[in-house]
């Protein structure tokens, strides 16, 4: 579980993120929503360390990760995977030496061990037979997928995903998205999502986090967000023209 | 000053919290190719018209019958080891290499490959920065070595074939008065223009923002930078080494 108290984040005088208390549980898929610029990603780079919060605190199943020393730190990065909005994937390397990268700098496993690993994560996304293509030569849900693979190879205990879905087709997207549903249950993992996408909201919310002006503005499930009675909520879920005729019915 | 403090800690930051040895050794080898192999012919090309040319200059300006032929030996190569060898191919490498390591570092930040390594725990100036100063500090000083031998040899060949002056009266002046400090005075700049190039370079790419024009500027800007680093460091370098 990550426990989020109390976070404050600013950039210079304008204040991202104010005082955002969640807790992310494990086994879930945990999704923060809400319009662009509206501190989403902020605030999933606050959780994985990529920003420092000004104020509150970030505990990793009782972890204190903003104040813990370097080592504990380190080791409760390696327990991380994360997956890009671009997929982040390095472009020298091929498939299967991204999936690996993780395995060769954070253990020393037997190298065949780690191919083995590798093949398995790769199947698990369905993408065997790609381990020597380079990033620049699959697609964009490919390259989203061995992005997850890469995520999970290390048997990650958190999953971070900021945007799986831009900039793919929603057939791809849904698929995606059951994938890291899927992931988040068959390891029981914490995973956090980021994301705009309404479908995905439908589709995996399993506890949903709505974030507006820097706000917290409303938390539950993919069941209760149609009746939220949050106006800028409804005026976030009821955007499109096909949401609102589902709501009209 | 804001620039130059934040260069400082970023060097510092190379030597914390590091991954392990070996993952170094396959690094930097693979940063000696991609710094040092893959320019030999560029350098190697410029340094042999560079002594030749200076050889066909050299003899066009000694028209005093007083001063014998063999000087324009002694003047290609106290200006190849001096200056010409180091610090011309230092320009030449910050074109070719500097741009390329800041072009590299700035495309993998905005692609977030940079932050990628940051959530593994992996510290990504360290992993990404600290082979290639070293692939540099191995590989420049070679280059420079070549590029010397290279230009005293571009200068013979002017010599045998351009007609100024005998191969007998240039392999004299080459001889003549040498002073072996200004191989080490060259190997010595050669060391301190490397890690400017490459250091510069990695600190313009790695704090890259924005987009696709953002790493074009940050390129611009390693190349510029360094250039005006390498001649400075020349400067204070001729000062504190040469002059008694």
């Amino acid at each position: 579980m990550i426990e989020v108290k109390n976070l404050v984040k600013s950039f210079d005088d304008k204040v991202v993120l104010d005082d955002i208390s969640v807790k992310f549980e494990k086994g879930k898929t945990n999704l923060i929503i809400g319009a662009s610029g509206s501190g989403k990603s902020v605030m999933l780079k606050n959780i994985v360390g990529l920003f420092k919060p000004d104020s509150g605190d970030i505990l990793y199943d009782g972890r204190d990760f903003i104040n813990a020393h370097r080592d504990l730190k380190t080791d409760i990065r390696r327990e991380i995977g994360m997956l890009f909005q671009g997929g982040a994937l390095f472009d020298s390397m091929t498939v299967e030496q991204n999936v690996k990268f993780p395995l060769d700098i954070l253990t020393k496993m037997p190298e065949e061990e780690k191919l083995d690993r590798v093949n398995f994560c790769l199947k698990r996304v369905k993408l065997e037979n790609t381990n020597k293509r380079m990033p620049s030569e699959i697609s964009g849900g490919m390259q989203k997928r061995v992005g997850i693979a890469r995520a999970i190879v290390n048997s990650s205990q958190y999953l971070f995903c900021d945007e799986p879905n831009s900039g793919l087709d929603p057939i791809t997207s849904i698929k995606i998205d059951r994938l890291l549903a899927e992931i988040t249950e068959e390891y029981q993992i914490t995973t956090v999502i980021v994301t705009h996408d309404m479908n995905s909201v439908m589709e995996i919310g399993e506890y949903i986090m709505f974030l507006s002006n820097s706000h917290k503005l409303w938390e539950g499930n993919s069941d209760d967000i149609m009746h939220s009675g949050v106006q800028e909520l409804d005026e976030f879920v009821f955007a499109n023209k096909m949401m609102r005729k589902f709501r009209d019915q | 000053m804001k620039s130059l403090g934040k260069y400082l800690l970023f060097i510092s930051s190379l030597f914390k919290n590091r991954e392990s040895f070996k993952t170094y050794v396959k690094l930097t080898l693979d940063e000696c190719m991609l710094v040092g192999i893959n320019s030999i012919v560029l350098v190697g090309l410029v340094s042999l018209f560079i002594g030749a040319v200076s050889t066909l200059q050299t003899a066009y300006n000694l028209v005093n019958p007083l001063i014998p032929d063999s000087v324009v030996g002694l003047v290609v190569r106290d200006l190849t080891i001096l200056e010409l060898a180091p610090t011309i191919t230092a320009i030449i490498f910050a074109g070719k290499v500097g741009s390329s390591i800041a072009g590299n570092l700035g495309t993998m930040r905005i692609t977030e490959q940079i932050d990628a390594l940051e959530v593994m725990g992996i510290n990504s100036s360290s992993y990404l920065v600290l082979p290639k100063i070293v692939g540099t500090l191995i590989m420049y000083p070679l280059l420079v070595i070549l590029a010397g031998v290279l230009a005293i040899f571009g200068g013979f060949l002017a010599a045998k074939f351009g007609g100024v002056v005998s191969t007998a009266d240039y392999f004299m002046g080459l001889k003549m008065d040498f002073n072996q400090f200004t191989v080490s005075f060259a190997l010595i700049k050669s060391v301190v223009f490397g890690f400017l190039v490459s250091s510069i370079s990695s600190y313009m790419g790695f704090f890259t923002r924005g987009g696709a024009l953002e790493v074009g500027q940050a390129s611009t800007r390693a190349v510029t930078v360094s250039c005006i680093a390498i001649l400075f460091s020349d400067f204070i370098l001729a000062q504190l080494l040469l002059v008694r």
